[in-house]
């Protein structure tokens, strides 16, 4: 059964100023769909209120993920329920390890998806832990020693990115965003995490790949393209709209908006 | 000691440690506290002229000074409530069947005899105020190690204890200290040859049982030179909404080369005034180590100190402090440099939630003459929300140039950005504060033998239970 995430009409403010202008966008699993956007653009304003960050009020509109309403749920349900969020800028945890710290969110997710009445999951065990840890972590050409370090403490940028795709790797989300994940990364590095990310997509896995430029889509491909502009969505479209932009750039966007001569997805 | 920490001040504490046994004693003395009194206990437990005469004298110093002028607010502490001596039975067991089967229950539901069994040289329990089990692993007591009750000590090794019983804090160091030596009762004493390595812990449980009563052990530990132990505490009470008092006097003798590590894990009722004088001297290239966590109790007022007597000798305090609501931790440590080439280093983490109040004190005090002394002083508080609060009363008397000092502070908060990391990826909150908290008390925890690792991680996790809004 294909799971989808439907934003409808959302608009989001932070402090009192609107940043989020009534965004239209479905998900399902099994697609990949990319939002290109100008820095500013409302971008992870838009991921930060998909996962529920509580400084970020929702005015208007609604999230839905499969079938239920999102906004009522706290971040940790959202997650429990298969959304994930790869940090632009993952928080540095001091004195917590990754592995251990992966290792609370999996039972944690575990234990909520038993009470909500799915397969009773029981604890991981430690064995079984560190086995698929290791595994993850080869796909992501990881050092084994990199899971003793402390979340995000001194991680370069690459590191930490790297790190964001090994915890959804380990948590099996549904739906996954990935805001800017591409940047920070050099070539190399963007090679090994994009395979990793197309390993971890399939049919049951959506992707939401958030980008300031064209380049990680080259590795990950999506179906869908679309343009956030100063909290809306300005313009939808297919692969071929990422190679425009990348021509043309975002000022090309906005003329188009001026002459209306496009398609608008939000009403 | 696996189970002994494993409980919720809100709601587990209560189940678990928060029960009592109802007129679980043979005798008590009278309310309130009075040179007869003091005569009282001396005469009961039969001790010798020198020790009534210290008591009385420690007596007359109690009276005469007045309460510290700083730290905890005291005032709930009314010293004519408190019973000085309770006495759970007339019986004390070398094995627990010997051990009466109320106080045995106790310690059972407490998990101590298990522990025991599992990973330690030697175990003293005391309830409310005589010591009920001692024993030592007969390894250790052919390797002339002794551990027993203070008490015990003062019958059969009278010219040890008489050696060094009050040396290290004399009666008049402070009013709560003098009122130990006054009415002290129980508590451990150690004694390690020179030479011998106890490589595993030796520990000691204190339970207070009975209503409004005080426990006042004394523990005296002396490690000759080039020996090693390490000894263990733990602490629990019942809820009782009347307030109790712990005041212990622990002296601790490291000589040459020897080395001394106390652990400490309190955990008293929120009904507990827990007023504590430590202080160990440590002598040339001796080692003394105190790690003290502080999870429970109303108030609590504790600086372990090292006194670097000789050349060469070290000292480490690490503290641990958790303030929840109504509870005010005021820990720390104190390093007083005596003689040239000595070192310390002082580690403070405190952790405030709610209405709790955490306070760092501490001393660094490098006497004239003590010159190429080396100290490191790093205090960390974290703040659980908006209302906790965490003070720090940092002194350095530095009387010598030659020093090499070092002092770092630091308050923070839990981010709303790491919560919210960290429950986006599946953590209640609840769960993502007891991660930052482990994280933040890590660098002493990874310190900790394993065992209690675990059980302080647990702890403190529970202790979060519940507690988020
Ligand atoms: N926590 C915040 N507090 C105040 N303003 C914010 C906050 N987060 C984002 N903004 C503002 O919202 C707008 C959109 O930011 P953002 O969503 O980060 O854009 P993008 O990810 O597309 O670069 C910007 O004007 C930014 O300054
Ligand atoms: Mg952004």
């Amino acid at each position: 059964m294909p799971k989808t995430l439907e934003i409808r009409k959302l608009h989001v403010e932070i402090e009192g100023r609107e940043i989020i202008k009534g965004v239209d966008l479905t998900v399902s699993t099994g697609e990949i769909h990319a939002i290109m956007g100008p820095n500013g653009s409302g971008k992870s304003t838009l991921s930060y209120s998909i996962l529920g960050h509580p400084d970020y009020a929702v005015t208007q509109g609604e999230v839905l993920f499969d079938g239920e309403n999102v906004l009522d749920m706290k971040p940790d349900e959202r997650a429990a329920k298969g959304l994930f969020l790869a940090f632009q800028y993952p928080v540095e945890v001091p004195g917590v390890t990754l592995a251990s710290f992966l290792r609370t969110a999996v039972n944690s997710i575990r234990k909520k998806q038993a009470r909500w009445g799915g397969q009773p999951l029981k604890e991981i065990s430690a064995i079984e832990f560190y086995k698929r840890l290791e595994e993850k972590m080869n796909l992501l050409q990881m050092d084994p020693s990199f899971a003793q370090r402390y979340l995000n403490e001194g991680f370069s940028g690459g590191e930490k990115k790297r790190a964001e795709i090994l915890q959804m790797a380990m948590l099996g989300p549904s739906i996954a965003i990935l805001d800017e994940t591409d940047s920070g990364l050099d070539i190399d590095a963007l090679r090994i995490v994009s395979d990793g990310v197309n390993a971890l997509y399939g049919p049951d896995v959506g992707l939401l790949v958030i980008t300031h430029y064209q380049r990680i889509l080259r590795y990950v491909q999506p179906q869908f393209v679309h343009v956030l502009v100063d909290g809306r969505i300005a313009l939808s479209g297919g692969p071929e709209l990422a190679e425009q932009l990348e021509e043309h750039g975002y000022d090309w966007v906005k003329d188009q908006l001026g002459e209306s001569a496009v398609t608008r997805q939000n009403g | 000691m696996a189970n002994a920490l494993n409980f919720n001040r809100r709601e587990g504490y209560l189940e678990k440690y928060g029960f009592h046994d109802k007129n679980s004693y043979v005798y008590r003395t009278e309310k309130g506290v009075s040179s007869r009194i003091v005569e009282e206990i001396s005469g009961l437990k039969g001790e010798p002229e020198w020790m009534r005469n210290f008591r009385l004298r420690s007596y007359g110093i109690f009276e005469k000074k007045s309460m510290p002028g700083w730290g905890a607010d005291l005032s709930g502490l009314r010293f004519d409530d408190l019973y000085y001596y309770v006495k759970p039975s007339d019986k004390k067991g070398r094995n627990w069947d010997e051990v009466p089967e109320k106080v045995k229950l106790t310690f059972e539901r407490l998990g101590i005899p298990e522990a025991e069994r599992k990973y330690l040289a030697g175990v003293e329990a005391q309830y409310d105020s005589e010591s009920v089990y001692s024993s030592l692993k007969g390894i250790w007591e052919k390797l002339g190690v002794i551990f027993c009750s203070t008490d015990e000590a003062l019958k059969k090794y009278p010219d040890i204890v008489r050696q060094y019983f009050g040396t290290v804090i004399p009666p008049g160091d402070n009013k709560f200290a003098a009122l130990n030596s006054a009415v002290w009762s129980g508590g451990s004493f150690i004694y390690v040859p020179a030479g011998v390595k106890v490589e595993i812990p030796l520990q000691a449980y204190f339970r207070i049982n009975a209503e409004s009563a005080g426990q006042f052990e004394r523990t005296l530990i002396i490690a000759e030179p080039g020996s090693f132990v390490h000894y263990v505490e733990g602490c629990t009470a019942p809820v009782y909404s009347t307030n109790s008092l712990h005041s212990a006097v622990v002296e601790i003798v490291v000589k040459e080369g020897a080395r001394v590590r106390y652990t400490s894990i309190q955990n008293w009722s929120d009904n507990v005034y827990n007023l504590v004088t430590k202080r160990a001297f440590a002598y040339k290239d001796a080692t003394m180590e105190w790690l003290d966590g502080n999870l429970g109790s109303k108030v609590t007022m504790k600086y372990p100190s090292i006194y670097l007597m000789e050349k060469g000798a070290r000292g480490e305090v690490l503290s641990i402090a958790y303030a929840g609501n109504g509870q005010h931790q005021d820990a720390g440590g104190k390093a007083v440099h005596i003689a040239p080439y000595t070192s310390s280093r002082i580690v403070s983490k405190s952790i405030s939630k709610g209405t709790g109040r955490s306070s760092y004190r501490g001393l660094v005090h490098v006497r004239k003459g003590a010159h190429h002394v080396k100290s490191k002083v790093r205090c960390d508080a974290l703040l659980l929300d908006d209302r906790a609060r965490s003070d720090t009363y940092p002194v350095m008397e530095i009387n010598e140039d030659e020093v090499d000092i070092g002092h770092e502070a630091t308050v923070s908060k839990v981010g709303d950005e790491q919560l919210f990391y960290l429950t986006s990826r599946g953590l209640t909150e609840e769960e993502a504060t007891a991660v930052i908290v482990s994280g933040f008390i890590e660098p002493i925890v990874k310190q900790l033998p394993m065992e209690y690792a675990i059980e302080l991680n647990r702890l403190i996790e529970l202790e979060m239970e519940g507690s988020v809004g």
